[in-house]
């Protein structure tokens, strides 16, 4: 009655003595996995992205109907646009805090991301270095661009 | 399903006082003594529809092919041996009836997820149970042992009273996507676990289990993607008791 519907299987000599190798998922716990590391680093990120994603909100929807919508829309930013405003104070720590806390809630999302899928320990080595560069990268050279902005540049 | 219902209905007109219909049950079959390759077979079957995949798979066992390999013990949903996938979503093999499956199309039964697997629908348990070990599931106290029972209101009883009804059959932890890709992460039947003592007034090890919850591969991992909840044979709500314990680990904090 049964009827194979797939024949995968391979030629090897595999028996009662000589097994195929069982089928294991990817990182397995074992009693050799790390105990507690004592640190309220991940509890301090999950609220973190909590707070820093309604504060978002308001500054991100607050940027894009500034600059996208009201007031001439996108046609009116150019370089005296952009002058103006961080001429204020005010304009210049918006984009300051709303750089720093949307560059560390997309790193911080990333490194979950990473955490979830990259299987092999090398591979989330690599991953994470490279994110983490490119974010100090980022908000390094945001942060200078907008203490050190100088509208009279030619 | 209503579908089912008529099936049966014109089934019955056909050849009357039958009972059973044809099913067909798509199984996911590795044996590493033959193939180092998973792959899926189908059995046809005559069944009733009243009865459970469970018994479809005895049937396929008893009298079509005995290399057939499962767990299963009570076949009543109490020992949460028989915990698998079907159709796609983990359920009990002996919770199962047949028709609310949808019969016409062929049932898909294959080995819970993010386990190693050993052979047809066996998986090797001993990750999960030692993420279970791993949250003290035992009752800790100080001081001398009293003579009697260690009472308890009946409102802190019913604090932690969803948590108790864990049978440990892994349905939740290896339909949890972070599971399936990190093994590492506590899963929701260890932390359902924990839940049931660090909420126990009788119990006084919640801290502890609070602090080890807390590390990288604890709660923090959780999406709260609901997949748990959904997948408990028990009716459990998994999530909730999840972040149950994230508020706990939080307000202790602040
Ligand atoms: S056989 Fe015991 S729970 Fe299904």
């Amino acid at each position: 009655m049964a009827t194979d519907i797939e024949t995968t299987g391979s030629s090897a000599p595999y028996g009662p003595d000589n097994p195929a190798p069982v089928i294991e998922p990817p990182r397995a716990r074992t009693s050799r996995t790390p105990k507690t590391t004592r640190t309220n680093f991940e509890l301090y990120g999950w609220l973190f992205m909590r707070l820093s994603g309604i504060v978002l909100v308001v500054l991100v929807i607050g940027h894009l109907l500034i600059q996208l919508v009201l007031d001439g829309g996108v046609s009116k930013i150019g370089f005296a646009f952009v002058a103006g405003r961080w001429a204020s104070p005010f304009w210049q720590t918006w984009d300051l805090i709303m750089l720093w806390l949307g560059m560390l809630h997309g790193a911080n999302g990333l490194r979950t991301i990473i955490n979830d899928y990259a299987e092999r320990d090398s591979t989330r080595l690599w991953l994470k270095a490279l994110l983490y560069t490119a974010t100090v990268f980022t908000i390094l050279l945001g942060t200078l661009v907008i203490f050190t902005f100088d509208p009279n540049i030619r | 399903m209503s579908s089912a219902v008529m099936d049966k209905a014109e089934a019955e007109a056909k050849q009357p006082a039958s009972h059973l219909i044809t099913a067909t049950f798509r199984i996911r079959r590795f044996n590493p003594e033959v193939s180092e390759e998973a792959s899926w077979e189908d059995f046809q079957l005559e069944i009733d529809p009243k009865e459970r995949v469970l018994d479809a798979l005895h049937q396929i066992k008893w009298e079509i092919d005995g290399t057939l390999t499962f767990r299963r013990s009570c076949a009543h949903g109490i020992c949460g041996s028989d915990a698998m996938r079907i159709n796609g979503r983990n359920r009990l093999a002996c919770k199962t009836l047949i028709k609310d499956l949808n019969p016409d199309q062929p049932i898909t039964v294959e080995a819970i997820k993010g386990l190693t697997l050993l052979k047809d629908l066996v998986v090797d348990m001993e990750p999960f149970f030692q993420a279970y070990r791993d949250v003290m599931p035992f009752l800790v106290t100080s001081g001398n042992e009293p003579t009697r029972e260690r009472l308890q209101s009946a409102e802190d009883r019913e604090r932690f009273d969803d948590t108790t009804k864990c049978i440990l059959c892994a349905a939740c932890t290896s339909s949890c996507p972070v599971f399936w890709n990190d093994g590492q992460y506590f899963g929701p039947a260890a932390i359902v676990n924990a839940h049931r003592f660090i909420f126990d007034s009788r119990d006084e090890a919640g801290e502890q289990r609070l602090e080890i919850l807390n590390d990288k591969d604890g709660v923090w991992r959780c999406r709260t993607v609901f997949n748990c909840t959904e997948a408990c044979p028990r009716g459990i709500e998994v999530t909730k008791a999840i972040q149950e314990v994230k508020r706990a680990l939080i307000t202790r904090r602040f």
